[in-house]
């Protein structure tokens, strides 16, 4: 193969690997939307707090003489998709859930402030510089003729990949399987029947950001560990991006967010491969905007008809 | 034939598998009260939003003139001539009935920066005239000593009355009224009676309307078209409709 | 107060969980070393200091929240005096503030001249978008770009061009027009939140380009060396360049830095002025009516003939041209502009300034833009808590009182009886 087939091929791998962690916050801003149509503006802060609290746990762990790798791993994990669903949870019960019902602009307004306060809020908690973890996870497989161009998978990628798999099964079969999830899917159908049918919707809405907050937590760990360095305002970057995977797959849509997520991350790899890295965020804002413009149900969303 | 003021022909809406109109036509002559009737569901607000463009019919024609309207915008349709209102009132409620005149006047108005800058003698002039027109109107539907309350509130009747007055003050050529009878008490129904016929006599419009109340429709209608699950059922002056076999049945169902 | 123990005690909870990692252990890097250190004990009392609060708040919830009812509002409206009397007084009101705000220059220091400009810049700047979000109700959340466009088209023309100040604002405001309109043509048809994100995308998008297009903008290292404005040609420099003359010299006085700094405000003043003249003129006009009815019912316009794309696109272009007059002016004033002015931060700050003062009050988005540049100013110790206290103040405003301070009552129309 040529080195740029080669190259591109690299490209594709490292834009999947991105991709699939905007699957994962963009499933939490697909889900907000789909149950009661808000954009949550400070989802992406929840992922930073999420990759925050990941530091503090791993760094914390081995501090206390915990050796095992996979041990701390887990367990910051865990720690983090705690936390970062706890302030899911709290962020809709402060700000969001008193303002539902009233013009859409003002709880728009509120996220954006929510998310100032969070980064502000990190910022004075944690220092505004960057934070470096030396990597943890290292090496990974070479393909490729070496004289031409090798292609290199990282374990970490291939980490990436496979809990990104296992959440989002789990997410699906959740959604398809249980009660619950029952319940989640009939709230984004149809808000106020499903609470005339008698299930709690403030119970069901509660879930829907908690568990887009832990998926945002789960990629806020593997982008920690992938990248090594965290400061208070990647959650900006991170969500807009994410809301544009959303927007392109179908806002409403899961599968969609999934969808939307590795072609974004696809297309910004093969953007920073051939043009300047610095315009690779171009991308991202320019797909939305176009998207949009063009097709706003996106790819895997049904056309709306205004009811007169 | 070109001499009819709105000429529907197989007019068609699909909402994905749902077939909500299927060949509805109608024919509208210039100055007639022309009723569309049919049970409730019968996709008569449909074929209303098909024909004034705010829904895009998936197939059919639509003439309004003689110039085919079908998948024209609402705002291009509505300044072809042909002005509806809805089920339900939709008046700038925080506005004063005036100003809600003075809005629906928007394309007559000098709307020109400059001139509305410095207050140019034709800004001045074609203002005054608008207000002119807004306050005859007003008079016409006898709500003048109001012009100056907010539109939000006035007594239901009396916004549907505005809403006709808005309508009017547009110089339309055919008035599309959804439902203008509903929630009037028969007092109010009488003078909606009244108003759409001298609407009819002395302009130069005709009025296609929605309506349940049997009583009005079968008093002023000059034609009559019959709607049923979004198909035509029957079409002809009132006295046909009433003896016609098929409409008895589906309005009272099998006897 | 049993039922209210478990809640309370949940509520607890869950701030402990919160503040527990993310504040009360504090991450340090040491050259490539990274450690967790326990946060100081003064940040582990605050954690409990809230903790507690919490648990009491939600425990005595009831009693507390009848409270509350009986609380006055904030509402600045009750603090005008009524009607009648406003309209007396206001011509000689309007008066007294316009000569005052020409003659206070000469009584203060320097610096409150110079915080004064400011301030004034962000009341054009929150008039402006107070066309597009509080009369024609629509979300922008990239209107720092316009400013921007404003700011280096004064930038570039006076260093390719040599044009001076006053032939720059106008191209200023047109070029920024335009950019609303390029833009906002094919986003308007969006629905609200759809036309925000894509807003702050092209927001976004601009400062990108400012900051990578180095050949043409400076890139991060901007544009300076901008000229000042003159007055008739007259500058007001220590020494004057080729060709012109200086103001001190003109007038045989010493020359005073402080000229410079009162004549930027003076020009200030008089685009505030104009601003809002020609914005309160648009109010009482067919458009600004038709903002207001497109806000209220945009089915409604649609059947009355009037296209709401064309008219959102107005309010859009007219704001924009606002935005691009003050980045004139700003980079007039500061003498050199980079893209770090105009992060989506600004547009935040220009928003909550719209939102606070009341969404379509001029007088509220004045007092807001005071507000919000004074403040912080006063307040120099918390400097560091600043952008918090913003989000926090944003999120509080919208759960308490979202029609803003002083909510519009826009002037209606009036038949005089004949």
């Amino acid at each position: 193969m040529t080195e740029t087939s080669l190259y591109v091929l690299q490209q594709l791998i490292n834009g999947l690997t991105i991709g699939s962690t905007y699957a994962l916050i963009a499933i939490g801003y697909t889900m907000v939307y789909g149950i009661i149509g808000m954009i949550n503006f400070a989802h992406g802060e929840v992922y930073m707090i999420g990759t925050y609290t990941a530091f503090i746990s791993i760094i914390g762990l081995l501090t206390m003489g915990i050796s095992s790798l996979p041990i701390v791993l887990l367990l910051a994990l865990i720690t983090a998709i705690i936390i970062s669903s706890t302030y899911g949870y709290a962020i809709e019960r402060v700000a969001y859930r008193p303002l539902r019902g009233g013009p859409r602009l003002i709880p728009l307004i509120t996220a954006i402030g929510m998310s100032i306060f969070l980064q502000n809020y990190i910022r004075l908690a944690q220092g505004s510089r960057d934070l470096a973890m030396p990597a943890l996870i290292s090496g990974g497989i070479e393909f490729g003729d070496p004289a031409v161009f090798e292609v290199s998978i990282s374990w970490m990628q291939m980490i990436i990949w496979a809990v990104t798999l296992i959440s989002m099964t789990a997410l699906a079969l959740f959604i398809s399987r249980s009660r619950l999830g029952r319940a989640c899917r009939a709230c984004a159908q149809d808000l106020k029947m499903t609470n005339l049918l008698g299930i709690d919707t403030n119970r069901i809405i509660a879930l829907t950001f908690i568990i887009g907050a832990a998926l945002a937590a789960v990629a806020g760990v593997l982008l920690g560990l992938y990248y090594g360095t965290i400061n208070p305002y990647i959650g900006f970057m991170a969500g807009l991006k994410a809301f544009t995977a959303a927007v392109l797959g179908g806002i409403g849509s899961i599968p969609g967010a999934m969808l939307g997520g590795l072609i974004l991350g696809v297309t910004e790899a093969l953007t920073a491969a051939f043009f300047p890295s610095e315009y690779k965020d171009v991308v991202a804002f320019s797909l939305l905007v176009l998207i949009l413009l063009f097709r706003p149900t996106g790819l895997l969303g049904k056309p709306e008809v205004e009811k007169v | 034939m070109s001499e009819n003021l709105l000429d529907v022909s197989g007019l068609m809406m699909r909402f994905g598998g749902l077939l909500a109109v299927d060949g509805v036509s109608l024919q509208v002559k210039p100055r007639q009260i022309h009723s569309v009737i049919g049970p409730n569901g019968a996709g008569k607000t449909t074929v209303f939003n098909c024909i004034s463009g705010f829904y895009k019919p998936t197939g059919g024609d639509v003439r309004y003139r003689g110039k085919a309207i079908q998948g024209l915008s609402g705002h291009r349709i509505s300044l072809l001539g042909l002005v509806r209102t809805f089920q339900h009132v939709r008046l700038f409620a925080s506005m004063t009935l005036i100003e809600n005149l003075l809005v629906a006047q928007h394309r007559h108005l000098n709307t020109n920066y400059f001139a509305g800058l410095v207050k140019t003698p034709s800004y001045r002039r074609r203002q005054r005239e608008a207000m002119d027109r807004a306050a005859h109107w007003l008079q016409q539907v006898d709500l003048l000593e109001h012009a100056n309350r907010e539109a939000g509130n006035l007594s239901y009747g009396q916004q549907r009355r505005l809403e006709i007055a808005r309508c009017m003050v547009t110089e339309p050529g055919l008035l599309m009224l959804d439902e203008p009878a509903a929630g009037l008490n028969p007092r109010e129904t009488s003078e909606l009676d009244q108003l759409i016929v001298r609407l009819r006599d002395e302009q130069d419009i005709s009025v296609l309307l929605i309506e349940h109340d049997m009583g009005l429709v079968m008093g002023i209608s000059d034609h009559i078209t019959v709607i049923n699950q979004g198909a035509p059922l029957a079409d002809g002056t009132p006295d046909q409709i009433r003896e016609n076999p098929a409409v008895i049945k589906a309005y009272l169902g099998e006897s | 107060m049993q039922r209210a123990l478990f809640p309370a005690l949940f509520a607890a909870g869950v701030t402990f969980l919160l503040t527990c990692l993310v504040i009360g252990v504090r991450l340090e890097q040491d050259g490539p070393t990274l450690t967790v250190v326990g946060a100081d004990a003064e940040t582990w009392s605050w954690i409990g200091f809230a903790v507690v609060v919490v648990f009491l708040f939600q425990l005595f919830q009831q009693p507390l929240s009848r409270l509350k009812q009986r609380l006055p509002r904030p509402d600045l409206t009750g603090l005008l005096p009524g009607d009648q009397l406003r309209n007396r007084l206001k011509p000689w009101l309007i008066a007294l503030v316009i000569v005052g705000l020409f003659i206070w220059p000469f009584m203060v220091s320097r610096g409150a001249v110079d915080l004064a400009t400011l301030t004034l810049i962000y009341v054009m700047l929150g008039l402006g978008l107070n066309i597009v979000v509080g009369f024609a109700g629509l979300l922008d959340l990239g209107y720092v770009a316009f400013y921007a466009v404003g700011a280096y088209t004064y930038a570039l023309l006076s260093e390719y061009y040599g044009l001076s100040f006053w032939m720059c604002l106008p191209i200023a405001g047109l070029l920024a027009a335009t950019f609303g309109c390029v833009l906002g043509f094919p986003v308007l048809r969006l629905r609200g939140d759809y036309l925000a994100i894509v807003t702050l995308g092209f927001g976004e998008i601009i400062r990108i380009l400012l900051n990578n297009w180095t050949s043409l903008t400076g890139g991060p290292n901007g544009i300076g060396g901008i000229d000042k404005p003159s007055l008739f040609g007259l500058e007001f420099s220590r020494r004057a360049s080729e060709g012109s003359q200086t103001f001190h010299e003109f007038f045989g006085i010493d020359y005073d830095s402080s000229h410079k700094v009162i004549f930027l405000y003076l020009v200030a003043v008089l685009l505030v002025l104009l601003t809002v003249y020609v914005i309160n003129r648009i109010q009482r006009m067919p458009i600004g009516r038709a903002w207001e009815a497109l806000r209220e019912d945009e089915i409604a316009c649609r059947s009355l003939g009037l296209n709401p794309t064309v008219i959102k696109l107005s309010a859009f272009t007219l704001g924009a041209s606002f935005a691009g007059f003050a980045g004139c002016f700003f980079a007039a004033r500061q003498g050199f502009i980079s893209p770090e002015s105009f992060t989506f931060i600004e547009s935040a700050i220009i928003l909550a300034i719209v939102v606070l003062g009341g969404m379509g009050s001029q007088f509220g988005v004045i007092l807001a833009a005071i507000a919000m540049t004074i403040l912080p100013e006063l307040a120099r110790e918390f400097q560091e808590y600043r952008m918090l206290m913003f989000g926090g103040v944003m999120v509080l405003m919208m759960l308490w009182r979202p029609q803003g301070l002083m909510p519009m009552k826009r002037p209606h129309l009036e038949l005089k009886s004949s």
